[in-house]
């Protein structure tokens, strides 16, 4: 006992927690394929809202599969918050420099 | 320690998957004359793939709880379910590959297939690791049972397989949702 309570400290797995998140990422991964499928609204509409599902569903996993968001390991996410600004810049700087290049290049296309 | 140090790869790989979508996303427009993508996605297909990781990784936590009741027994057993979980997904994506390569939409067709086949196909080599990794791993568990060195690694190995299903909910909304919406 005293060893499962003690390995449920360093990594708080509970059924509860995985089950919750199950559900959840069920959910969300649902809607947004119904979403698209049924083309429910304009893909300028669409695109937006399923992106924002998408990193709903991320954070659930990271809470209830990686147990990440709870009160302990602050170099898990302390790192992770690195991560998340180095993968914005990566992405957000490409796609913004790319965009203005397509701009400039070919404006007759936009 | 050994569990933070392979988080930290894990932050690194991220990075890794984070140019791979720019690189896609920049490139998803560039399709030199093909059909575009909205003829291309199976999205009833990539649900079933979906849903395959989803409950892989759902298993996989159920060994990990198996793991703390010190159950080596139900370790095995959600360890096997995960691995044909895994093995099905992996089936279905190159069944995917096989029939875009065949039906003339293979990599090196346009920039737009290119990066595709980069970021869907490095994905899928991360599971393929994944799934040798927990071959290795259930040889361990039933060769010296549940001890110190086995556990860090089913964490370890936890963490993997739950970071590949979070970078899948990246690549079914961003590649095959926004793609089939055209």
């Amino acid at each position: 006992m005293s060893q499962a309570s003690e390995t449920h400290e360093h990594h708080g797995a509970n059924l509860r927690d995985y089950v919750i998140g199950f559900v959840l990422a069920v959910i969300l991964t649902a809607i947004p394929f119904w979403l698209v499928m049924s083309e429910a609204a304009a893909p300028s509409v669409l695109l937006p809202t399923i992106l924002i599902i998408g990193a709903a569903q991320m954070l659930v996993h990271l809470k209830y599969f990686l147990h990440l968001l709870g009160p302990d390991g602050t170099w898990n996410i302390s790192s992770l918050l690195l991560t998340i600004l180095i993968v914005s810049i990566v992405i957000g700087g490409t796609l913004w420099v790319m965009y203005e290049l397509n701009n400039n290049m070919m404006p007759w296309m936009f | 320690m050994t569990v933070l140090g392979f988080w930290i790869y894990l932050m690194s790989d991220c990075i890794v998957f984070a140019s791979l979508f720019a690189a896609y996303v920049t490139l998803s427009g560039s399709m030199s004359g093909n059909p575009g993508n909205a003829e291309m996605f199976d999205l009833p297909y990539v649900a079933m793939e979906t849903g395959c990781l989803l409950v892989s990784s759902f298993t996989y936590g159920l060994a990990i709880l198996a793991m703390q009741k010190g159950r080596s027994d139900l370790v095995m057993r959600w360890l096997g379910v995960t691995f044909l979980l895994g093995l099905t997904f992996i089936a279905m994506e190159v069944n995917e590959f096989h029939h875009m390569i065949a039906e003339g939409m293979g990599p090196g067709e346009n920039a737009f297939l290119s990066s595709f086949f980069t970021l869907v196909g490095t994905h899928g080599a991360h599971v393929t690791a994944g799934l040798i990794w927990m071959i290795v791993l259930m040889a361990q568990v039933t060769q010296w049972g549940l001890n110190e060195v086995t556990r860090t690694r089913l964490m370890c190995l936890s963490l993997f397989w739950h970071f590949l299903d979070i970078i899948w909910i990246g690549v079914f909304t961003v590649v095959y949702l926004r793609g089939a919406m055209g």
